[in-house]
């Protein structure tokens, strides 16, 4: 695959809809049906990119994945925090890798 | 009275948390895409493109999986559709909008976010300033996280395949348990996903865009006004 072709295709597909409504487009015209499927595709999208995915995330280790799974989970109801979500997930999952590898 | 350069430092300092929770993901997209094989001016010119975090997680992702440069292309674009509303829904609260191919590429999940908090209108400099610490941060972060790659130990360069992960859960877990609807959605097209791969569809990309459209297309069918955004 030319990497930089696919960095051409995902740069134009990612500008033009940024672009797009600032150079021409009339919400009120937009049918209902329409933005509200629009409005729900990143969560879709985030349900299709988790799974089954993250399973493979790291190899032979289901018990960290998990593990890291409810932490980031949990600490995000916790905190509304993005990156310490993130982070506390990671982190875990770290400790648990290190810990296995004693 | 227009005071541009003053607009400009207060948008540039509305904009800090943006530049700092773009440096741990931008870290770990440079170190991920350097385990997927990628030069530096490749790892730098994704961010510095295609500038979506998200989308450039998720083909790095399909990059890994086995995916063909169409179908990375075309989910990114799956991805990216709700930038359409988002620019647009920001175009309404600018004050006499110009450079308006500048503003548009600035557009993401987080600027339009913090943009959109503003009470009343913006000013051009204003959402310029404000976009400008995300976008040195993604570039910084990921220039950083490819060079860094080599000093980290296994373990953590392993914890940081988990890393993409865990910032897809950091992002859906606040709107799922706000929103039962939109749990719904999320938990339909990743069982779409999980079935046909039990199923034997082997393409990765093929099967994330037929879950996206099903989890969204069911979620917009039981809920055509989109009352369950609120």
């Amino acid at each position: 695959m030319n990497i930089y072709l696919l960095i051409i295709g995902m740069a134009l597909v990612t500008y033009l809809p940024r672009l797009l409504p600032f150079l021409a487009l009339d919400l009120e015209k937009l049918p209902p049906f329409i933005k509200t499927f629009l409005a729900y595709t990143p969560y879709a999208a985030m349900g299709a990119l988790i799974f089954p995915g993250i399973w493979q995330s790291i190899p032979g280790n289901p018990s960290a994945i998990i593990a890291g799974a409810i932490t980031s989970t949990l600490v995000s109801v916790l905190f509304k925090n993005l990156v310490i979500s993130m982070a506390s997930g990671v982190i875990i999952v770290t400790i648990i890798l290190f810990l296995g590898n004693l | 009275m227009p005071e541009p350069k003053k607009d400009f430092s207060s948008g540039v300092y509305t904009g800090l948390p943006i530049f700092l929770s773009y440096i741990p993901i931008a870290i770990t997209f440079g170190l991920l895409a350097r385990n997927a094989g990628f030069d530096i001016t490749q790892t730098v010119s994704f961010s510095a493109f295609v500038y979506a975090g998200a989308s450039q997680f998720v083909a790095l992702n399909l990059f890994t999986l086995g995916a063909g440069l169409w179908e990375i292309v075309f989910t990114t674009f799956l991805v990216n559709l709700r930038h359409l509303l988002m620019s647009a829904s920001l175009f309404t609260k600018i004050k006499n909008p110009r450079l308006t191919p500048i503003l548009g590429f600035g557009v993401t999940d987080e600027s339009f976010a913090v943009a959109s908090m503003k009470e009343g209108h913006i000013t051009v400099p204003f959402l310029l300033g404000l976009q400008l610490p995300g976008y040195l941060g993604l570039l910084g972060g990921t220039s950083l996280g490819y060079m860094a790659g080599n000093f980290l130990p296994g373990v953590i360069r392993d914890a940081m395949g988990f890393a993409l992960y865990a910032l897809f859960i950091a992002l859906i877990t606040p709107p799922a348990s706000r929103s039962k609807h939109i749990l719904f959605i999320f938990l339909t097209a990743g069982t779409i996903n999980w079935g046909l791969s039990l199923l034997g569809l082997e393409q990765a990309g093929i099967r994330i865009v037929v879950a996206i459209i099903g989890g969204a297309l069911t979620g917009t069918i039981f809920d055509p006004e989109g009352r369950g955004l609120k």
